[in-house]
């Protein structure tokens, strides 16, 4: 079967080129960085070339660039490893209510632990205001994480208007670009931040490496203990294939970002208004044009994402749904939810993200089957454009009671 | 994740759609927690002759849905109101877990149609009482 595999801010597929650099490290070249002889030296050499690249790219210094398992792992690292770094100054942390879970969770964590977090919140666009920011920061504001772009609807937020406010005030900004390095340009310095993190697999790197940018004289302590790997930032052995695989996928999305960038854009372009030419009651989540290249975010009124997205897997379209039912959780997705979208709508939401590899063909195809899709739910639908939700079972009296339940 | 029973039914759902003169209709769910099911019936003297259903929800509800509408083709009121939502969901080859209580309310629809009926023809009696026909 055809497979159109538009999940690309799930994870990407490997290139060749990575995957072949890497192999040698998980062969011959399997030396321990931290060991003296000749197989361990190689590795050691290979970790620094990568650290290099890695730096070149993102506009910092080599020794600014700390290698983790993961996305997650930087996020977790950044923000805790910062407040209990800087407790003596204060214990307030900002925050947006639409960022990933690895830095939500980790504010909360933090909150249990007797710190004070706000939580900004974003328009219907999904945009942070920097001036929400600006106005939430406290003598006790040690910390400011604003991510870079929204891994849900794709909305780019104004990053460097709220570093030189965070600049300004003497509070440290962190910002998570897992959905923006390796797709648009990321230069530490240009943007502001004093911490970056970011994800291998998220541009066609391997999964389970990631960096974390740290600007030298941050104060911050390590989150993972153990040996001196890293400056003393990150212990554990390193992950040498997955560094090296991280660096090379890295390097190539960069020499590559300007094409890239404008021919996926256009396709998510096409795919857009496609979708809103062929399909009524419809909303784009995000930002119409401040949006990451690869993102295509709707809701379908009047249907649920987890059938929408059976129908496409039968066709072997591959994509993914804030709904309830695919999150996990009684609560559709906290992003649209904080942008204002109606709990029954979110249910409707599908983000379709593309990716070096997606082709016209593939978005032609979304084009001809997802409107049939959404017919046949709809008419299966006992709600409707006529009907409206409010047939019958009342709405607003179930979102009351719902209310009333929390 | 799903059966394939239960993916048979949510490819080719039986019973789409809403019976017109219904003798009575059950609707359940609550659109906020993303699952709604609206079941019609024709009943034909203590029988259930027919049943439609339309269903917003994942593929658990759009299957639930469609297999109770052939579960209770056929059966006595009394019978139909035996039928649970464990055993709509065991007719399925049952469902994954976090499925189980959100989106298996096709039973519970069923029942709401009937009560529904019979609260139409105890009506009815009534209305008749009332103008001396009864």
């Amino acid at each position: 079967m055809k497979i159109a595999y538009l999940d690309n801010a799930a994870t990407t597929q490997p290139r060749q080129e990575v995957v072949e650099a890497m192999l040698p490290y998980l062969r011959e070249r399997y030396g321990n960085p931290s060991s003296i002889y000749s197989i361990a030296r190689e590795a050691r050499a290979a970790l620094d070339e990568a650290r290099e690249k890695v730096a070149r790219v993102l506009g910092a210094d080599p020794r600014e660039v700390i290698f983790t398992s993961g996305g997650t792992e930087s996020d977790n690292t950044a923000i805790k490893g910062v407040a209990y770094a800087n407790r003596d100054k204060g214990n307030h942390i900002i925050t947006s209510a639409i960022e990933h879970h690895a830095v939500l969770d980790s504010v909360k964590r933090l909150e249990k632990q007797g710190f004070r977090a706000t939580y900004v919140p974003v328009d219907s666009q999904g945009m942070v205001d920097p001036r929400d920011v600006a106005s939430a920061i406290t003598g006790e504001t040690i910390l400011i994480s604003i991510m870079h772009a929204n891994n849900e609807v794709g909305t780019i937020e104004p990053i460097e208007e709220i570093a030189k406010i965070a600049k300004e005030r003497g509070v440290y900004f962190h910002t998570d670009a897992v959905q923006t390095v390796g797709h648009i340009s990321v230069d530490v310095g240009r943007l502001g931040v004093d911490l970056l993190s970011l994800s291998a697999h998220k541009f066609h790197g391997p999964k389970g490496v990631g960096a974390l940018y740290v600007r030298r004289g941050v104060r911050m302590d390590r989150y993972i203990d153990g040996g001196a790997q890293e400056r003393n930032r990150r212990a554990g052995t390193e992950n040498v294939a997955g560094i090296v695989g991280l660096a090379t996928a890295l390097e190539l999305a960069a020499a590559e970002m300007e094409h890239e960038m404008r021919r996926i854009s256009k396709l998510r372009d096409h795919l857009i208004s496609g979708v809103r030419e062929r399909i009524s009651h419809v909303r784009l989540n995000g930002h119409p044009t401040q949006r990451l290249p690869g993102n295509v975010s709707f809701c379908f009124e009047f249907i649920e994402g987890e059938s929408l997205l059976l129908n496409l897997d039968m066709l072997g379209i591959c994509g993914s749904s804030g709904s309830a039912c695919t999150s996990g959780s009684l609560e559709p997705s906290h992003v649209l939810l904080a942008m204002g979208v109606p709990h029954e709508i979110a249910h409707g939401s599908l983000r379709l993200t593309l990716s070096r590899y997606t082709t016209a063909e593939e978005v032609d195809y979304v084009l001809e089957h997802l409107p049939g899709i959404v017919q046949k739910l709809r008419a299966m639908s006992p709600f409707g454009a006529e009907a409206g939700f409010s047939d019958g079972c009342g709405v607003r009296g179930a979102r009351e009671t719902a209310a009333k339940a929390k | 994740m799903y059966s394939q029973k239960v993916m048979d039914h949510f490819t080719n759902p039986r019973n789409v759609g809403e019976i017109e003169d219904a003798d009575g209709v059950g609707m359940v769910g609550n659109p906020i927690c993303g699952d709604v099911m609206k079941l019609s019936i024709k009943v034909d003297g203590d029988r259930i002759t027919s049943a439609k259903f339309k269903t917003f929800g994942c593929g658990a509800a759009i299957a639930t849905s469609s297999m109770v509408t052939e579960l209770v083709k056929g059966k006595t009121l009394e019978e139909a109101m035996d039928i649970s939502n464990k055993a709509v969901a065991e007719a399925l080859d049952g469902l994954p877990a976090n499925k189980m209580h959100c989106s298996n309310l096709a039973a519970d629809a069923l029942h709401k149609a009937i009560e529904d009926y019979l609260a139409r023809k105890q009506g009815k009696t009534s209305a008749k009482r009332a103008s001396g026909e009864g």
